[in-house]
């Protein structure tokens, strides 16, 4: 975003979503689609604040969706109500997903920042039997 | 709309408290919240009956402290309403971080400020203490020197924090208990003549705007912080003072009643004038006349707009006057109090440079009698034969004990 001088802005500390145009059918438009302005957090990347990522394995999805109402931060991404993957521009690694998420093994697990999604995948943990 | 409306007499015998309290439900605030605190308590109390009894389409919202009152009025004004609220002292002491939230937010809220000491020693009465903590928050501030100011400057202080070009809170001030308490005729308006001034309210960037979504209360580093700092005390030295001058004329053609940014009285022809503020503007007024028969030329100037500070208006006032006396009902902690202060930064560059001497007074609900200011004139006329001060440059009016000076 542009530095500008003091009286080259709108007054009040605010700052709008959309520049100009109104957003009459915003409910109905997915994130990536919407025309935001450039002060909008969507358009800033936070992924430098995580330390931990999570990585999805749609093998094992129930398509729940709990992660998608836990996740503080919007960035479960849900498509026809079946979960597609994590925006990871916005995710900070905080784990909640992981937390709530039902499955047995779970479908959400949190890795180191560099760990290899192919690899991981492929030595996912295997069902946890419930000891009788 | 679905309220009912009151029928006033012409004049109605109202003390400070109540003329604001009338004044709010005359503009239709939409929400007030508040928690109240001696002496302003019955402003919004005043509001919550009215409100109660259908005289306002609006909302009284209970909370937990001052700071949460005026974190309300920021998210009610922010939503888009017209927002009001009342406080004084310790209560507004608790307030000052949010002061400085929705004056940087640019929210045109209301505040009623009835005031009181700060503690401590614990004290409910009347002095400048909350009026000076606020003083740099960004607000506007007006000052009431008896109830029929403190329901007129409620108007002003919708029709011009409101104002597109302005869009900053103001303050509008009363002295607990001499103003708050004191039952004095009040010159009404009617219901309509009231709402027809301050007009309806028109939202600018408002959060219930859906279509339009904004974020209020931004966070800004060291990369833009500076840039809104800077628009806002443009905004207070350029743009308010004119839109309060025209709002006054605009309430003289309405009610007859004329206001000035400073109020001069007995200023044409004056050698020593007092400058202060407050119901201790009409003893000095009351003072100087008496003055006057004695041969002393005794001039009084009220300062009416407090922020921002009217600074040429006050060099125009005082700028032949000889000797001058600030009167500061303020602890001024250390140093001299601020209407000194402000007056010397006005007055020093004048080629006709007046002598300023500074008395503190008042502190706590002490009164300031007339009998002080006849000596204070008689002190300022000896300055004036004597051609210097004659005196420290700053005393302290009305308190026991060995003569206190300093400076």
């Amino acid at each position: 975003m542009a530095n500008k001088g003091w009286d080259e802005f709108e007054i009040g500390a605010m700052l709008r979503s959309f520049d100009g145009v109104a957003a009459t059918e915003i409910a109905t438009t997915h994130a990536e689609d919407r025309k935001y302005s450039p002060s909008n957090s969507f358009t800033a990347s936070v992924a430098d604040w995580r330390i931990e990522k999570p990585i999805f394995n749609k093998d094992f999805c129930i398509d729940c969706q709990f992660c998608w109402i836990y996740c503080p931060d919007i960035s479960i991404i849900s498509r026809d109500k079946k979960l597609i993957g994590v925006d990871m521009d916005h995710c900070k690694g905080c784990g909640i997903c992981v937390e709530v998420c039902p499955t047995n093994p779970k479908s959400l697990l949190m890795f180191p920042e560099q760990a290899e999604e192919e690899a991981e995948l492929a030595n996912w943990p295997a069902k946890d039997e419930e000891e009788k | 709309m679905a309220f009912d409306k009151m029928e006033l007499k012409d004049i109605e015998v109202w003390d400070g408290n109540h003329a604001a309290a009338q004044a709010l439900r005359q503009c239709q605030v939409d929400v007030v919240a508040a928690y109240p605190i001696t002496p302003s308590t019955p402003i919004v109390e005043g509001y919550a009956k009215f409100q109660a009894d259908n005289y306002i389409e609006g909302e009284y919202v209970m909370v937990e402290s001052e700071h949460a009152a005026m974190s309300a009025c920021i998210g009610a004004a922010a939503a888009g309403g017209r927002v009001a609220t009342a406080t004084s002292s310790q209560g507004f002491a608790l307030m000052v971080e949010t002061l400085y939230q929705s004056s940087g937010m640019r929210l045109p809220i209301v505040l009623n400020v009835v005031n009181r000491a700060l503690a401590a020693p614990l004290n409910v009465n009347g002095d400048h203490s909350d009026m000076y903590l606020g003083r740099d928050s960004g607000w506007i501030q007006l000052d009431s020197y008896c109830p029929q100011d403190a329901y007129d400057l409620n108007f002003i202080a919708f029709k011009v924090c409101e104002d597109h070009d302005v869009r900053l809170p103001c303050m509008v001030h009363q002295d607990g208990f001499m103003t708050s308490h004191t039952a004095q005729g009040v010159h009404t308006l009617t219901d309509d003549e009231g709402y027809g001034f301050v007009g309806e309210y028109k939202p600018m960037n408002d959060m219930l705007d859906f279509d339009h979504p904004v974020t209020h209360g931004v966070q800004t580093e060291e990369d833009w912080h500076f840039e809104h700092k800077a628009r806002q005390h443009n905004d207070l030295m350029t743009k308010v003072l004119p839109k309060i001058q025209t709002a006054f004329d605009d309430f003289e053609k309405l009610s007859g009643r004329k206001y000035n940014i400073v109020e001069k009285y007995d200023m044409d022809d004056a050698d020593v004038a007092v400058v202060c503020m407050g119901t201790s503007v009409e003893t000095a007024r009351e003072v100087a006349t008496e003055m006057r028969a004695k041969g002393i030329k005794a001039g009084v100037v009220g300062i009416r707009v407090i922020r921002p500070f009217p600074f040429f208006q006050v060099q125009e006032a005082l700028k032949n006057v000889k000797a001058i006396a600030t009167l500061d009902r303020s602890a001024p902690g250390g140093t001299v109090g601020m209407l000194f202060n402000e007056m010397a930064g006005a007055m020093y560059n004048l080629d006709t440079r007046p002598m300023i001497s500074g008395k503190i007074y008042g502190l706590g609900g002490r009164d300031l009698t007339k009998a002080h200011l006849v000596d204070l004139y008689t002190e300022l006329q000896a300055n004036v034969d004597a051609g210097k001060i004659t005196t420290p440059l700053q005393q302290f009016i009305g308190v026991r004990g060995p003569k206190l000076s300093f400076l």
